[in-house]
């Protein structure tokens, strides 16, 4: 039988670990990542005939979309206080098993540090450092300038030599 | 070395780290950094820092349930092309698939600026600014001389920029340079103000006044015989006002 999608399977379908990744980040938790992830391939399948050039930014740029259109509903039902997700959110301190398990205490020092940063500054950071993206992708993503990316990351990465870690 | 002409250099250490840096910038950074302990140190953390997130933060994969369902929806999913092809052509329907990502807000290129420079990218002087605060890109001409910078404005520019010295007055003119800002070419007049610089761009044309706050910087908009003004620095305001108005002659 002929794949439905083939331009889907060949230029989005690759990027799935890297959306979920930044979902995961972004969320701060597997459940809501998995949610996201999912809404998020239903609207790149939708849409992504319309896609020019490289798939990873457009999906990633999806999954960013998704994720604050989800946390906006939340916010506006007072599920979420207004200034973040909560420091009682943090991935690790809420004991997710398989993680916990696999990761030295180093790595969940750092894990905390990451995920204890502003959504806003977090985002550059993962898209920079993980997912390896360029300024001028994590512009497209983010949806601000360059020069707020640089401020952005540079604000990030003091933060966090600043963290004991 | 002193603090003063340490001013960006925290951003070309990131972007060298990045990996975005030119070669110019890079040579600047490198005779600064051979004599300048604080930043040396700066580098350094900042390096270890991201050796340390490569090495050790983890980045998620998606789990295997995921996938199957992500897969799933890729299968229940009816072939788009099959569902309207019936309806339109090939090209209207991918034109139609493009309308629909754009109205969705998902198409990549919103964010650049596409119009004429206007009020609403105001951004975009901002990011020329701090771009053009890092070593080697504030000016093309380098001058005190407005008989030196105006003449080299001609026959790069399809018009003539009003160049004014404000020596006297406490803003010396320091410079020019041609920037590119929203697909258009325009004149950028470096002054200063104590410490701080002023980027004064300039393009023909005209417009509303106006006055904003981006990023900390100061913008002010104005537009006098023809010419579009755009005054960006982060002097404060007041200070920037008065400025506004030894350029435009009025009190």
């Amino acid at each position: 039988m002929p794949k439905r999608h083939p331009e889907f399977e060949r230029l989005v379908l690759p990027h799935l670990d890297a959306a979920y990744n930044v979902a995961r980040w972004l969320a701060g938790d597997p459940t809501a990542a998995d949610d996201i992830v999912q809404e998020a391939m239903l609207r790149a399948l939708r849409y992504h005939q319309g896609l020019r050039g490289d798939a990873k930014p457009w999906l990633l740029r999806i999954v960013r979309n998704v994720f604050y259109a989800r946390l906006d509903a939340r916010r506006r039902a007072g599920e979420v206080p207004l200034d973040g997700i909560g420091l009682d959110r943090l991935p690790g301190a809420t004991g997710t098993p398989e993680t916990d398990l696999d990761q030295s205490q180093r790595s969940q020092a750092l894990d905390r540090a990451i995920a204890g940063l502003p959504e806003e500054l977090r985002e550059c950071l993962v898209l920079r450092e993980l997912e390896e993206m360029t300024y001028k992708e994590i512009a497209e993503i983010v949806e601000v300038p360059i020069g707020t990316v640089m401020s952005r990351l540079f604000r990030a990465r003091q933060l966090m030599t600043g963290a004991a870690l | 070395m002193t603090r003063e002409s340490c001013e960006g250099m925290d951003l070309l250490i990131q972007a060298e780290l990045d990996g975005e840096l030119g070669a110019a910038e890079a040579a600047a950074l490198t005779v600064h950094l051979a004599g300048c302990e604080t930043c040396q140190a700066l580098r350094q953390s900042l390096g270890s820092l991201s050796a340390r997130l490569r090495a050790d933060a983890p980045r998620y994969a998606a789990p295997p349930h995921l996938r199957r369902a992500v897969l799933a929806d890729v299968a229940s999913q009816p072939s788009w092309r099959g569902r309207v092809a019936t309806r339109w052509s090939k090209r209207d329907a991918g034109w139609f698939g493009a309308g629909a990502a754009l109205a969705a807000g998902l198409s990549l290129l919103a964010w650049l600026p596409l119009h004429s420079p206007d009020q609403s990218n105001t951004d975009a002087f901002v990011s020329a600014h701090i771009r053009a605060l890092q070593p080697g890109h504030l000016f093309d001409v380098a001058s005190t001389d407005r008989h030196t910078v105006k003449p080299w404005f001609d026959g790069r520019l399809d018009f003539a920029p009003p160049v004014r010295d404000l020596a006297a007055q406490g803003y010396p003119l320091t410079g020019g340079r041609l920037d590119y800002i929203a697909g258009r070419a325009v004149a950028a007049l470096v002054y200063r103000r104590d410490k701080h610089l002023i980027d004064l761009f300039v393009w023909p044309g005209s417009g509303a006044a106006s006055f904003h706050v981006v990023q900390g910087y100061n913008i002010f908009a104005w537009s006098q015989g023809g010419m579009n003004f755009r005054a960006v620095s982060d002097l404060e305001a007041g200070q920037m006002d008065r400025f506004k108005h030894l350029l435009t002659g009025k009190t």
